[in-house]
């Protein structure tokens, strides 16, 4: 294959470029439509493939149609605890105050949510819910369309953008970021997958819209295509991430398969039980039992198994019990749960239990940014706002999630910063100012790992390696950690990157070429994986989804903090918590108990 | 050991003249999977095979394919149901511009989509909140708004193979049908007159493939049925009201 340089590319210029066709990238992409500037959404898949698409449960959000009273002082205050008090509460205070207005223009755009008698939107329990900060009892929060919400909303989203006219680059994949000699990014490199031409994509504005990265992990119920491609540009480019120890494994995630089955079962009133039938949840959280904060039902699920008590042959998953809701229920709240148990466990949930077991779900980390989704960097104790580069939904670590997100949450993430986000860059835009240009080699900077993986001539296997990769994760940083196992963790992916900087891709033709994708993809996943390696390593306490058990504690006086991972040094270091928003008073840290 | 034969149809534009049927033997897996990780199985062997895949779990709509002649979604078949005489054939989508191997190119089938106008058309000023609907006319939309855009119906309509610019195709034609099911969609009219001419509808002759392959057990046909009533129905209300 030839060398692709900066002569032989074509430069496609755009004021906006938003990477990544998810829930957040669409919603962005919504508002810059409607701005008369010039956008394009470039997606490795159509648009309606994205990972949002398989969200369950809802989208949780104080608008008041299930409890005329709910607040969404509540909703943060939940928020708050649930992320064990290191999400932003200036950043926390925006989502849970814009929500209701954003949850209302999707369902203007014709959002298909399900219905309560007097007509408004259906809302459903789910875990960490309260009322009146936690002193009134179960809330019930959570918008949905039955259990295919995401599914909704994508759809939603999409058919708005036709409307709106929003230019798609669909199945073109991003290889990296453009940076010029400020450090600003000015757009990315990337190909249509389908014929194989490379452009340098030009951009005043590049939004990192590209979700998560679930498959550093062997079992996880993330798509296939969740492989961080954003995070990872962002990281090769020398841009920090922040909180990438925090992962939040699911508690119900098929066994054997890691499809999700939505906590939103739990909210209907279904229960977990051990090979004895017990209820066991009581014991761990005995107010709100199985709906606890999912860090917290996922460890004790984990206990459950360790201590002998896990269903099977092997005693290694628990069961989600939901056969005493009744067929009426099941068929008219959970559809989708049904189909997929039948298909995925073999197990009709209207009969039978379904196996479940912790399963990677959601990343909390992320490129770290302000509420107008701006990425920014470290300089000493500041914050550094990157020109040029923004972030948004999963991707970003805003951070509304902290230590552990709550259910429901994540749809309301996206769309909430998804506009905020196309906001900005159109008054950004519209200011003036711009960025410099790029050189030509800058540009042929960013062309060296894919000229790299064109000219291979030998070396190893991707399939090969992404699971040595993802064993490597699933063993040592998995829902308990310890800092010895991890050690042997961060020495192994070592040699692992060396395999990942090697690796061989034989198909060198143009069109379609999936393998290509695939080794791209793959070295995105050991940037999220070696960045989230070492920030659990460093964190010394037990917080939200992090928990280790050489360091069984929270440790307020030396962690109540976000970490920031430097891809440059490879080393980790603090940023205070936002403590600060506008409205109310700030929460401060407690004994966090369900 | 037993094994499996698959006959995989090939295809690189690059390099082939014409498409071919590839037979690959592999040692039949132990447990029953799915035709999609069969495929993951075979890319292992053989990395230049190309096919679509997202959620790998039924709801995104990237790998349908043809699978022993009939439209499905590779991750949710297990083999076990398709395997004929320790054999599987795997073609891409039939109707449609093969890119390479089992990627077809469906920007008819995406045209077809957009031509129906795929979102709620409503000019009265919003609400404040959100608009109401009664959850006994939600219920009209269950059935139609699952659709996950696989395009296996509209694939294995032989309308939509001969006619697929002018016939909307059954995918496209239950989302026309979502929105005119939609209590909160104020342009049924429009909607109706932009499909009266003789083939975006009409060309439907309940040939009911589309039924058959549908992966989340939709019924385009009686959402078409429903359309042609509309269709009747507006015709003998403009007739009433502005005369033959």
């Amino acid at each position: 294959m030839n060398n692709i340089n900066s002569s032989n590319i074509k430069t496609l210029e755009f004021d906006a470029l938003i990477i990544g066709g998810g829930g957040s990238g669409m919603r962005a992409s919504l508002e810059l439509a409607k701005s008369g500037l010039k956008t394009a959404v470039v997606s490795k898949v159509f648009p309606t493939r994205s990972h949002t698409v398989s969200a369950q449960g809802g989208i949780t959000c104080a608008i008041q149609s299930a409890d005329p009273n709910d607040d969404w002082r509540w909703h943060m205050y939940d928020t708050v605890k649930g992320a064990d008090f290191i999400g932003d509460q200036d950043a926390i205070e925006y989502m849970c105050s814009e929500g209701p207005k954003a949850v209302f223009e999707l369902e203007h755009m014709g959002l298909p949510f399900s219905r309560f008698e007097n007509g408004r939107i259906y809302q459903r329990p789910f875990g960490g819910q309260s009322k009146d900060f936690g002193k009134g009892g179960q809330a019930a929060r959570t918008c949905a369309a039955a259990d295919r919400t995401g599914h909704a909303l994508l759809h939603t989203l999409y058919q708005n953008n036709v409307k709106e006219g929003s230019n798609f680059l669909n199945e073109w994949f991003a290889v990296d970021l453009v940076k010029n000699a400020k450090n600003e990014v000015t757009g990315v490199i990337a190909f249509s997958i389908e014929s194989g031409d490379v452009a340098y994509l030009k951009a005043q504005s590049t939004v990192l819209a590209t979700g998560g990265a679930g498959r550093i992990y062997a079992s996880t119920t993330n798509a296939l295509i969740n492989t961080g491609d954003g995070l990872g540009m962002a990281l090769r480019s020398g841009f920090p991430a922040q909180d990438m120890e925090m992962w939040q494994f699911h508690p119900t995630g098929i066994y054997g398969a890691g499809s999700l089955v939505t906590e939103g079962c739990r909210g209907e009133g279904g229960y977990l039980i051990n090979a004895d039938g017990e209820r066991f949840m009581e014991r761990y959280a005995p107010n709100v039992k199985d709906l606890a904060g999912r860090d917290v039902v996922a460890r004790s699920m984990v206990l459950e198994i360790l201590e002998g008590r896990g269903c099977g042959e092997n005693k290694d998953h628990v069961f989600l019990k939901l056969d005493h809701l009744g067929a009426d229920v099941l068929n008219a709240k959970l559809p989708g749960i049904c189909e997929l148990s039948r298909t995925f466990a073999h197990v009709d949930p209207i009969y039978e239990p379904i196996p479940v077991v912790p399963t990677c779900h959601y990343m909390m980390g992320g490129t770290p940014t302000n509420v107008n989704g701006q990425a920014f960097t470290r300089s000493g104790n500041n914050d550094i706002t990157i020109p040029g580069l923004y972030a948004a939904g999963e991707a970003a670590c805003v951070s509304v999630h902290g230590a552990n997100r709550l259910g429901g949450n994540s749809l309301l993430d996206l769309i909430v910063f998804g506009r905020a986000t196309g906001k900005h860059i159109q008054e950004e835009i519209n200011s003036g100012g711009g960025l410099d240009s790029a050189s030509n080699s800058d540009i042929d900077e960013s062309l060296e790992r894919l000229n790299r993986l064109n000219e291979s001539t030998s070396g190893y296997q991707t399939a090969e390696v992404k699971r040595q990769l993802q064993a490597c994760m699933q063993n040592y940083f998995g829902v308990f950690r310890r800092g010895e196992f991890m050690k042997q963790g961060v020495e192994e992916l070592k040699e692992i990157r060396e395999k990942t900087n090697n690796l061989h891709v034989a198909d060198k033709s143009m069109a379609f070429n999936t393998s290509r994708v695939e080794a791209l993809e793959l070295q995105n996943l050991l940037e999220v994986a070696e960045a989230t390696a070492i920030a659990a390593l460093e964190r010394n306490e037990s917080r939200g989804a992090h928990a280790r058990d050489d360091y069984p504690e929270r440790d307020d006086e030396n962690w109540l903090c976000h970490s920031m991972y430097d891809p440059i040094s490879k080393t980790l270091s603090k940023r205070e918590v936002n403590f600060e928003p506008n409205q109310v008073d700030a929460f401060p840290p407690a004994v966090r108990s369900y | 050991m037993s094994s499996l034969e698959v006959n995989l149809y090939r295809y690189n534009p690059e390099t082939d003249k014409f498409p071919y049927m590839k037979t690959y033997n592999i040692e039949k897996p132990s447990r029953d999977i799915m035709v999609l990780d069969l495929l993951h199985l075979l890319k292992e062997g053989d990395e230049s095979i190309s096919y679509r895949r997202s959620c790998r779990e039924g709801v995104c709509g990237s790998d349908g394919m043809n699978i022993n002649g009939k439209n499905g979604l590779a991750c949710i078949t297990p083999i076990s149901s398709v395997i004929k005489k320790n054999k599987i054939d795997l073609r891409p989508l039939p109707g449609l511009p093969v890119i390479r191997d089992l990627v077809v190119d469906m920007s008819e089938f995406y045209a077809q989509y957009e031509k129906i106008k795929p979102f709620l058309q409503n000019d009265t000023t919003a609400p404040e909140q959100e608009r109401l609907q009664s959850p006994a006319d939600r219920d009209k939309l269950d059935g139609l708004y699952e659709c996950i855009l696989c395009a296996c119906c509209s694939t294995s309509c032989p309308s939509f193979w001969w006619n697929p610019d002018k016939f909307v195709g059954p995918a496209a034609l239950l989302q026309a049908y979502r929105f005119l099911a939609d209590t909160r969609d104020l342009k049924a009219e429009e909607r109706l007159e932009d499909l009266s001419d003789p083939f975006s509808v009409y060309r439907c002759h309940g040939i009911m493939n589309c039924v058959s392959v549908c992966p989340k057990s939709l019924n385009p046909n009686k959402a078409i049925g429903e359309i042609k009533s509309m269709l009747l129905k507006n015709k003998e209300n403009i007739i009433a009201r502005d005369g033959a």
